[in-house]
């Protein structure tokens, strides 16, 4: 609800001239489109001309998810693993339904952790971000492997470490887009 | 981080259920996810209009930043000349006077071989060339090893159609769209290729191990006959790879084979050629007079 001041007069941008300085409300499309479009385009990333040898891009798409589940639990419904999860399956090269399935056990997974350890500082959020990642890439070879032939899984080592080592700044993307989010 | 508010409901029955309910979607979410991979698994090229709606979506972008690349590429190139000028003028009027001799010898090939195909009434398969296009993007983050080829069915790409780079072989179609294609490459642990070796044409298979190199494991038992530096070429066996394309030079000799790094990057590859599959109708035929007509090619 936006109650027009015209009377008060401060010296502001001119942007901001004719507007309520307080009271302000978010944008709604804002508070819903940045985490969604945060991860749809991460997912995306793995489509630009980057050619590596063997899988050394990490996952961002799921970095991104998992930055935005764990810094803002409550934001993502339970249930939203299995959307993103099958947008990331049409750019990642994966059978069809692979994150899917493993970015929804990891929304479970993650979900169980916070009925248990209630309180928990950015270190456990990063524990337990390295576990869900390391899990989800060895799941993903796991499924590969099922539907084509699939390399050593020794192949996936620095992936995942450089996946876990890369969380951080995820986070740190998702809390400057957060407070973006919820700028009035 | 506090307990998000959304877990304690209190005591009001809707904000309840309505915690329950998203519970019940996340379960049925999970379990239609499973059921969309099994239909992967037993159908592995179900999907394959979904993944082409995507590289179709993500081409465009692709396609600028590939420019951008190749022309960073092409400028550090003409840099490094400038700089390089005076040695490489040496080195390669060094290497012109080497190459010289060796197209003699090979014109003298030509005029021979062209000879002796008249002999054995053998004729040329005519113009194997489909079309030229170039790597937009790779699954850089996935085990399996598949690229973007930025041309598709507009020119006349389709599946099973081996793709080379000027380099050397980079893999074969696997999946078309529009305007792209993907390409199995050579590196993926699935992607097996006909080989054999350049001096002596001894047969072998290669495997793609998934991290850049190929394993080439040779037909004939025993200790690995290779040596490292050998250079191995597409050998044109079972009919879907030309032969004689440049395909891979070993490094490491290992107990049963060798280990080799291909010679196309897909990296630094400045174009890719489709080409027709070799001896596609003698294929054809081949596969349709098979015992129980059931002996087709799988799209991956």
């Amino acid at each position: 609800m936006k109650i027009p001041v015209t009377t008060i007069r401060l010296p502001t941008r001119p942007a901001r001239e004719y507007e309520s300085r307080f009271d302000r409300e978010q944008s709604l499309l804002k508070m819903l489109a940045i985490p969604i479009a945060s991860v749809a385009i991460a997912s995306m990333i793995t489509a630009l001309p980057i050619f590596t040898a063997e899988p050394l891009l990490p996952p961002l798409g799921l970095l991104m998810f998992l930055s935005w589940r764990l810094m803002r639990p409550g934001l993502l419904p339970v249930w939203s693993g299995v959307p993103f999860g099958l947008m990331d399956d049409v750019f990642s090269g994966q059978p069809f339904g692979s994150a899917g399935l493993l970015w929804s056990l990891a929304m479970l997974f993650i979900e169980i952790i916070d009925a248990r350890a209630v309180w928990r500082d950015h270190l456990q959020d990063w524990l337990i971000a390295a576990i869900v990642i390391a899990a989800v890439l060895l799941g993903g070879w796991w499924i590969a492997g099922m539907v084509h032939a699939a390399p050593e899984p020794a192949i996936l080592i620095p992936q995942i470490i450089l996946s876990i080592l890369l969380y951080p700044l995820a986070v740190r993307i998702c809390a400057r887009l957060d407070s973006w989010r919820l700028a009035t | 981080m506090a307990p998000p508010k959304h877990r304690r409901p209190g005591f009001s029955r809707k904000a309840q259920y309505g915690l329950f309910v998203t519970y019940v979607v996340a379960i049925a979410g999970t379990i239609v996810a499973a059921l969309l991979l099994a239909i992967s698994v037993a159908d592995p090229a179900g999907f394959s209009a979904l993944r082409a709606a995507g590289a179709e979506i993500t081409a465009p972008v692709a396609r600028v930043f590939s420019n951008v690349r190749r022309s960073a590429q092409n400028m550090n190139a003409a840099a490094a000349a400038y700089i390089n000028a005076a040695s490489q003028n040496a080195a390669l009027q060094k290497q012109a006077e080497v190459n010289r001799k060796k197209l003699i010898e090979a014109q003298a090939l030509r005029v021979e071989n062209a000879r002796l195909r008249g002999l054995l009434k053998l004729s040329e398969d005519g113009e194997s060339q489909v079309a030229v296009g170039r790597l937009i993007s790779s699954t850089s983050s996935s085990t399996r090893r598949v690229a973007t080829l930025s041309i598709g069915r507009n020119f006349g790409v389709e599946r099973a159609q081996p793709v080379r780079g000027p380099s050397g072989l980079i893999g074969r179609v696997i999946e078309t769209g529009p305007t792209t294609a993907r390409i199995l490459l050579v590196t993926d642990a699935e992607n097996l290729v006909p080989v054999m070796r350049a001096s002596d044409g001894l047969p072998a298979f290669s495997a793609g191990l998934g991290n850049g190199t190929v394993l080439i494991k040779p037909l004939n038992l025993g200790e690995s006959p290779f040596k490292v530096g050998d250079v191995i070429v597409t050998s044109g066996n079972g009919g879907l790879y030309p032969p004689n394309i440049p395909f891979a030079r070993v490094i490491k000799k290992t107990s049963d084979g060798a280990l080799a790094i291909p010679y196309a990057d897909p990296g630094n590859t400045p174009y890719a050629v489709v080409m027709r599959p070799y001896q596609g109708e003698a294929r054809a035929a081949q596969q349709a007079a098979a015992p129980d007509g059931e002996t087709k090619e799988v799209a991956e």
